[in-house]
């Protein structure tokens, strides 16, 4: 469970790499590598809610909220003082982290589901002060002409080119992630989640943890969100609101909050299934939602990435009953 | 006074505990003397797992101090008291069942090889280095349990003679000066106690103040230089084996007065 060997991150990329070229060449699949720059986007922040859930066992119904504040503060400072885009997305980072900070201190010093509640009751906030401070956020008409990302004079002006950029920055927080996962620092989280008086007795100073996690899953839904904003060069506040809060926690139940992959499997599925394959049932679209969170909820506890390891129980089991 | 701290290591005084109108603790005032096993004894209730609560920093008594190497423990954190020197195993196995019998003991060296979440993101040379000390402190621990060949298991996948011993391999991994046990020896069979006698007694021997509450009255007679009885949160009698044996308040508090 703990081990993340180097084989299935490399075969990964391999994948990413050459995924836009095979996109290209295959027409009925042309548009993917638009919807892989939102998997990517996506995945930013599942990981970091992954990590929250599935290690430290805290639950966030407010990530929306820290994506829509990275992508404002870039917005804003791209847009009305026209500062440099990756300074703005660093602004955001210490902006979306304070405010991460604040609201998850005394929130996590509290046993139980507080940082649910206080991040349900923070997303919503959030989302009306989008809608509502309209000289700075544009209100519900939202925010155009946000510029494009470049790199040294190097426009990130297509879709293959985001979509590498992107993608570069999943890999790097994926590798410090798993790298975190597999230190000191992991196994603490794990021992959080499954006794906290008895970690709190060996040393681990549980509520910093608990913080320290949630303030990590924030500041990558603040990149998420820039990255976000400047691929698309227009937001508005419905993109940021307690659904997509939702639709992450579905991400993360349905491919499996214990592992690292599920974070990915689950953004990728997701994705996929509203930009691509849901367009048939319009409004029902949740519907469709909600069946996916009970079927895994009561199915696949582990969510997809735990169904090898249940089928091969399974057949275990069988084979000692024959 | 100095002299005093210096012989004794943990020092509880006017220790009042009270839950609502259950008044759980009652200045049971006693002193613990440095490299000694003390044992805590009485009937279910008698408030010995809230006194280890206590000491621990789980509660904040109501009214008295605890002092360990003669400084109150008032102020400090469960976590900072373990950093502190007091580890503790528990009476309901308290085990990361999902984690390895290696990674448990790995946990309990937290405090002692501090490494930054940073560091091990980017996986710094540091950071490497720290967490094969880390193996190699908790393998060496799992030597000194008898448990080094299931290091890889699952915590959960051991028998509960071994989760016991595993839960004090994981409390040594803190280095602690004191360590509090909370029943090492219940649910055990003949055998698995008589390990888990010899275990209590050999890390005593390495000069580590042992604290145990046990119900099982060979293993204290056998093992514990001192005793403190209590009954109702109140201490009733105190002292070496020998004396408590024959101390007429603690037979009645055991049997009835008729016996």
């Amino acid at each position: 469970m703990l081990r993340i060997g180097k084989l299935p991150i490399a075969l990964f990329a391999g994948f990413i790499i050459i995924f836009p070229w095979v996109a290209g060449k295959v027409p009925a699949i042309g548009n993917y590598t638009d919807i892989m720059v939102f998997v990517g986007i996506y995945c930013l922040i599942t990981i970091g809610l992954g990590l929250l859930m599935g290690y430290a066992g805290q639950i966030s119904v407010g990530q929306a909220a820290f994506y829509g504040i990275g992508a404002y503060v870039s917005a804003i400072l791209t847009t009305r003082y026209g500062l440099n885009p990756w300074f703005c997305m660093f602004i955001a980072v210490l902006v979306t982290g304070t405010i991460a900070f604040l609201v998850g201190t005394p929130s996590l010093k509290l046993k139980g589901h507080y940082l649910a509640m206080a991040t349900l009751a923070f997303g919503i906030i959030v989302f009306i002060i989008f809608n509502e401070e309209i000289q700075w956020t544009g209100g519900p008409d939202g925010m155009a002409d946000i510029p494009g990302l470049s790199i040294f004079g190097f426009e990130l002006d297509s879709i293959e080119k985001y979509f590498y950029l992107v993608w570069g920055f999943v890999f790097v927080i994926l590798i410090f992630t798993i790298n975190v996962i597999q230190s000191d620092a992991g196994r603490a989280l794990r021992a959080i989640h499954t006794s906290e008086a008895a970690a709190n007795s060996m040393g681990v100073n549980v509520s910093k943890f608990k913080v320290l996690v949630f303030v990590y899953s924030a500041i990558l839904a603040s990149l998420a969100g820039s990255l976000y904003a400047h691929y698309l060069n227009f937001i508005n506040p419905s993109t940021f609101d307690l659904f997509f809060s939702i639709k992450l926690l579905i991400m993360i139940a349905l491919g499996g909050m214990y592992n690292i992959w599920g974070a990915i499997i689950g953004a990728g599925i997701i994705t996929f299934l509203s930009y691509e394959w849901l367009h048939y049932f319009e409004e029902f679209e949740v519907i469709v939602y909600g069946a996916i969170l009970l079927v895994v909820t009561i199915f696949l506890p582990n969510g997809l990435v735990g169904l090898p390891g249940m089928l091969k129980e399974l057949f275990v089991r069988q084979k000692s009953n024959e | 006074m100095n002299d005093t701290t210096a012989e004794n290591i943990l020092e509880v005084q006017g220790v009042v505990m009270a839950f609502g109108g259950l008044m759980a603790l009652f200045k049971p005032d006693f002193k613990v003397k440095r490299g000694i096993i003390k044992a805590i004894i009485g009937p279910n209730g008698a408030g010995k797992t809230t006194l280890f609560n206590i000491i621990t920093g789980f509660f904040t008594p109501t009214e008295g101090t605890v002092r360990f190497k003669g400084r109150s423990i008032k102020k400090f954190k469960t976590h900072e008291i373990a950093a502190r020197g007091i580890s503790r195993t528990f009476q309901t196995v308290e085990l990361f069942g999902n984690m390895t019998v290696l990674e448990n003991v790995m946990l309990g060296c937290h405090t002692r090889v501090p490494t930054s979440f940073m560091a091990s993101g980017f996986r710094l040379p540091g950071a490497k280095r720290k967490e094969e000390e880390m193996r190699d402190r908790a393998l060496n621990i799992l030597k000194f349990i008898g448990l080094a060949d299931k290091f890889e298991e699952p915590a959960d996948n051991l028998p509960l003679g071994q989760q016991k011993m595993l839960e004090i391999g994981r409390a040594l991994a803190t280095e602690p000066e004191l360590i509090c046990l909370d029943e090492p020896a219940a649910g055990l069979n003949e055998t698995e106690t008589y390990v888990a006698s010899s275990l209590i007694k050999a890390i005593n021997a390495k000069g580590i103040t042992v604290l145990l509450v046990e119900h099982d009255m060979k293993v204290i007679m056998n093992i514990s230089d001192e005793i403190v009885v209590l009954n109702y949160g109140q201490k009733i009698a105190e002292g070496t084996p020998e004396a408590i044996r024959d101390n007429s308040t603690v037979i009645e508090a055991y049997l009835g007065s008729e016996a």
